[in-house]
């Protein structure tokens, strides 16, 4: 690991400003992702800003009936709140499929938006890798690509975002809520936060040099079936090779995301729209376009039938 | 190192040694390709002031050093294990401020205030943590090398469970959750035993529960 500064933020804004005027800086919270990379050399900040301290790790509820999360609230935190858990099952649902204890102990609500791919191209520094380092190729194509994504890829890069909180957040419609280095804010839909790699899959969010993250919000409850849906080769503490967010209203309309398929939380309104007709239905409108390798064709069947299987459930779980 | 001088070699010491000749053979080829280097940056230094097992500790790390290795190369606690050192085994788990985590995956100098229980600070040989007991009597292990980590893990987990954080298996999330066997290897997987003591890890754990599971 190369060496770095280390100083800790005194306010949201003061982190912002400290990050925009010092090269080489990152933020730092939960840490579990930054330093998994800085030991091997992906991540190489000379500075890193602690920002454990901000005071944003409280859930509170917003005037329009809906919550306001701190950034910096933990995994475990977020799960077990007695309003997540009762309002936003999905939300709950979504972390606790996700790492393991020790990691939601510590992993953060804003960390867990930003971690990155888990690609072992990625992670891998001998190999090629367009966004560990522009220019510079993509071993995952044509390599092994079975946990690589099958919707929204480039020819730059097939990795996926490894989030399962992300996807639940995507189907619930959160906003991320952002202070830049000149002390404004702003709101940035979940739908528009994470990006595609186009031709820069080094760029991951719309997020600008410095800009920091202190709340997502969440829409007043919808209500519904809520369930998270994960298929992995293990039973716990595994990646998604993907993974279905339902959200099943009475009347048979709803939402649906994916993970694990995409360098993005998946979801598409004709999918949405598309429910009621069923797991076919809706699965063909998510996968439309779907460019698969042929390591991870089965994907495509596998989104079915865990969207049947979630489906299936929701109704069972409605009757 | 009084080992050493002693001639009185211990198996790590052997390790080790052989480690420092690998790595002073691979020091001509580095200084062959200045290229390729670029200027070393000097370490970066920082004060921390923790309190470890009851025990205040103040330190002046070098801000890239893990709790971990805080713990184990400058506190000397060695019962805190660095298995993959990446957060993926869970033998470097210790409870901080009441929360168990992977100590190699934070950084010492983010624990200011901190209290951090450690293997060392649950139990003594002659007066053991009801885990640590329940892990002996059980035959908890085969290697030992995961058992700290499993330990400080599993009396973080029934805490938990006491403080009703659910689980990916809790059926019903508005309710809590009765301590099961699924219920404790879903809690207990970010814990690997490579000797496969599982069933006998369980077992402790269910005594100390005091439940059926």
């Amino acid at each position: 690991m190369k060496p770095f500064a280390y100083e800790r933020a005194s306010s949201p804004k003061d982190a912002a400003a400290k990050a925009a005027k010092t090269p080489g800086a990152k933020f730092i919270a939960g840490g579990t992702n930054l330093l998994d990379l800085m030991k091997i050399g992906v991540e190489e900040p000379v500075h890193l800003i602690d920002v454990n301290g901000l005071k944003l790790d409280t859930i509170e509820a917003t005037d329009d009936g809906g919550v306001r999360i701190g950034a910096l609230v933990r995994n475990t935190e977020l799960a077990a709140d007695t309003r997540i858990r009762r309002d936003y099952p999905l939300l709950s649902r979504a972390l606790l499929a996700g790492a393991s204890g020790q990691l939601r102990n510590k992993a953060t609500t804003a960390g867990n938006l930003l971690q990155r791919t888990r690609c072992p191209y990625f992670y891998d520094t001998n190999q090629p890798c367009n966004k560990r380092l522009p220019g510079s190729g993509c071993a995952a194509i044509g390599g092994f690509s079975r946990q690589h994504a099958i919707v929204g890829v480039s020819k730059s890069c097939i990795a996926t975002h490894p989030s399962d909180m992300a996807v639940a957040m995507r189907a619930l419609d959160a906003t991320v809520e952002t202070v830049r280095p000149d002390g404004s804010t702003r709101r940035i839909a979940i739908a528009d936060f994470h990006t595609l790699p186009g031709t820069t899959p080094n760029v991951e969010t719309v997020l600008a040099h410095g800009e920091l993250i202190t709340a997502v919000t969440l829409p007043r409850p919808v209500g519904g079936v809520q369930l998270y849906h994960k298929v992995r080769d293990r039973a716990s503490y595994a990646f998604a090779l993907v993974s279905v967010a339902l959200i099943l209203q009475p009347d048979g309309g709803g939402r649906v995301a994916l993970g694990g398929v995409a360098h993005k939380p998946w979801r598409k309104s004709d999918a949405d729209a598309a429910l009621p007709k069923g797991a076919k239905a809706a699965s063909d409108a998510l996968l439309a376009g779907a460019e698969t390798t042929h390591d991870n064709a089965f994907k495509v069947t596998l989104v079915e039938r865990a969207l049947a299987a979630t489906l299936a459930e929701a109704k069972e779980t409605s009757a | 190192m009084v080992a050493t001088s002693e001639w009185k070699f211990t198996r790590r010491d052997v390790l080790k040694l052989g480690a420092v000749s690998m790595s002073a053979l691979a020091i001509p080829r580095v200084m062959a390709a200045p290229a390729a280097t670029g200027p070393v940056s000097p370490p970066v230094m920082a004060k921390v002031a923790m309190e470890v097992n009851g025990k205040p500790q103040a330190l002046d790390l070098d801000t890239r050093t893990t709790l971990l290795d805080a713990l184990r190369e400058h506190m000397h606690l060695t019962g805190t294990k660095k298995g993959c050192d990446h957060g993926q085994c869970g033998a470097c788990t210790v409870i901080v401020d009441g929360r168990r985590i992977n100590s190699c995956l934070t950084l010492a100098v983010m624990h200011e205030g901190a209290k951090v229980t450690t293997i060392e600070g649950l139990g003594t040989p002659d007066k053991m943590h009801p885990m640590q007991a329940a892990f002996v009597k059980h035959d908890g292990y085969q290697c030992g090398y995961c058992t700290p980590g499993q330990i400080c893990s599993a009396v973080a987990v029934l805490d938990e469970m006491e403080r009703d954080i659910p689980s990916h298996v809790t059926g019903d999330l508005k309710a809590k959750a009765a301590v099961t066997r699924m219920e404790v290897r879903e809690r207990m997987s970010g814990n690997i035993c490579r000797c496969g003591a599982y069933s006998n890890i369980h077992d402790a754990i269910e005594e100390v529960a005091g439940g059926t599971a």
